[in-house]
């Protein structure tokens, strides 16, 4: 009887768990368009954004939600080469905007593009030191000091890479204290004032204003990052993918770009 | 202890119960045994999942990449040295919580335990606030002694054994409760003091629970990430253990990230399981 009961309880149970979860996978891509407004460009658009374009494609997709009603933009901000896999393994994405060409390759190439990427930004390398300069720092040469803690981000993620180059360029040899995985962790680190510099992109140097100081150096023109912009191929919300595109290339969108620090194209 | 002697749990009984046993067996309740296999196969086949994904062809000369080693050493290095670390200053916690009753016990036991629920880049970003060149300890240390923490090997050592340490010492404590008092009362009333008594009747009592204890700790050292990139960073040789190894391989290059995770589950494995059988199985 009552071995009987708690059977019946576990198969309820288990039935409540299985339906529950199905549930929950069903959301995203079975959310109601409720009939309202235009029919393509509701919902929700995923985009998958490079790390250092944080702040800008936060201001971007608000502006676009309060343009098109019934829009919900959501961003997943990581190093590019960290979305290109995710992507590739089929990460639920609508729009792929990376911060350097080699990582959108890596998701064309897969097949996972739908048309070719459009370049909407170039970004800049920038030496961030603490709020005040500290240390004096001027160029390049002043973090080769034996006691000067850098921080640079890895050769994997774009950020790095263009530091590798903007180095290479200058022929200036620097060892770091640690080698961070996306923009941000490295930009962090000089924040928090456990090293004394780091090579960071103007944007991010810029939106720390507070914290850090931006200080430019020739040699970043060698090692300029184009930023390419993507609907994916398997988007699920493509028409409304392609609006949220061509809202970062008109006007406004171009606008709150270069108030972050970037150039043109 | 209580964490890992399952294999005790049946008890030995002679021939003539066998039948009654067999009975037990036999009545196992399919609203059990479903759930149970499909937890046993959510945990299992992930696992799985890397061993099928890995590429067999190209492994033996991936395994040789000397940056693969670098971390490899590295990784059990600081895991045993985290481990260390934890013994020394986890059994005598573990004991003081057991043993002595103080006000507030119950709140230091709750504060010990944090670390385990604690997201580890919390844990990271707790310890930089310490232990950091501008921390409230490290700056200390900085301008003292001309030490910093973070970005060296002992930074990743600290990092490890935060997160690890409640894993000893809540396997040492449950030993220790666990333990029989009567013959450390014996040691006492035969004229030892109270540090022989817990060199050479206590520590011996709860071994096994210490070696429990100590190779949860280990094992939850060697696959620290959050706490260690955050607070150590990532340099290769100096602070980048596997799990930093493959997060960053996965930016690049999966087919080396999951070789990587290759090598830590197989190291993780073959020592969980070969310390278990050795020290961890009840009488």
């Amino acid at each position: 009887m009552s071995v009987r009961r708690f059977r019946t309880t576990l198969a309820v149970l288990t039935g409540l768990a299985v339906v529950a979860l199905s549930g929950c996978g069903g959301d995203d891509t079975a959310e109601p368009g409720s009939g309202n407004s235009s029919p393509g460009v509701s919902r929700t658009v995923t985009v998958f954004a490079a790390a250092s374009l944080t702040e800008s494609f936060t201001t971007i997709g608000k502006d676009f939600e309060a343009a098109n009603p019934g829009v919900k933009v959501t961003f997943s901000f990581a190093g590019s080469s960290a979305l290109a896999t995710q992507i590739n393994q089929g990460a639920p994405a609508d729009v792929f905007a990376s911060a350097a060409p080699t990582n959108m390759k890596v998701v064309t190439d897969a097949g996972n593009g739908d048309g070719t990427p459009t370049t909407f930004v170039k970004n800049q390398l920038v030496i961030a030191v603490p709020k005040g300069n500290p240390n004096g720092v001027t160029g390049l040469s002043d973090l080769t000091k034996p006691d000067a803690k850098v921080a640079l981000c890895a050769e994997q993620v774009p950020c790095g890479a263009a530091a590798k180059k903007a180095l290479d360029a200058a022929r200036v040899k620097l060892t770091p204290v640690t080698l961070e995985q996306d923009v941000k962790a490295a930009l962090s680190k000089v924040k928090l004032g456990e090293v004394d510099a780091s090579l960071v992109y103007r944007t991010d140097a810029k939106a720390a204003t507070a914290d850090v100081d931006g200080i430019e150096f020739p040699e970043s023109a060698g090692a300029i990052n184009d930023y390419p912009i993507i609907v994916l191929k398997d988007a699920p919300n493509k028409t409304a993918a392609q609006a949220f595109i061509a809202y970062v290339l008109s006007d406004t969108g171009k606008s709150v770009l270069t108030a972050a620090g970037f150039q043109a194209p | 202890m209580s964490l890992l002697d399952d294999a005790g749990a049946a008890p030995r009984r002679d021939g003539a119960r066998s039948p009654y046993r067999r009975r037990r067996t036999g009545r196992i309740p399919v609203a059990l045994l479903v759930p149970a296999s499909l937890g046993l196969l959510f945990l299992i086949l992930p696992l799985v999942g890397l061993l099928v994904r890995a590429p067999w062809t190209t492994l033996p000369q991936r395994l040789a990449e000397p940056g693969v080693l670098t971390a490899l050493r590295l990784s059990l290095l600081t895991a045993t040295l985290a481990t260390l670390l934890c013994l020394v200053l986890g059994v005598p916690l573990a004991w003081l919580l057991a043993r002595v009753e103080f006000p507030g016990r119950r709140v230091v036991r709750a504060l010990v335990t944090v670390p385990l629920v604690l997201p580890p880049v919390v844990g990271g970003v707790a310890l930089l606030l310490v232990f950091g060149r501008r921390g409230l300890l490290g700056s200390w240390l900085d301008s003292t002694f001309g030490v910093t923490l973070p970005f060296t090997t002992t930074g990743v050592v600290l990092a490890e054994a935060f997160v690890a340490m409640p894993f000893l010492i809540i396997a040492v404590e449950g030993a220790l409760r666990g333990a029989d008092t009567r013959y450390e009362e014996a040691a006492a009333t035969l004229g030892s003091g109270r540090w022989t008594t817990f060199t050479h009747v206590t520590l011996p009592l709860v071994a096994p629970g210490i070696a429990a204890g100590a190779v949860l700790c280990w094992a939850r050292a060697l696959g620290e990430f959050g706490a260690t990139i955050t607070f150590a960073g990532n340099f290769p040789g100096r602070t980048q253990t596997m799990p930093l190894a493959v997060y960053l391989a996965l930016e690049t290059d999966l087919e080396a990230a999951i070789v990587l995770s290759l090598i830590l589950l197989t190291v993780s494995v073959v020592i969980l399981a070969s310390l278990r059988d050795r020290w961890i199985t009840s009488p």
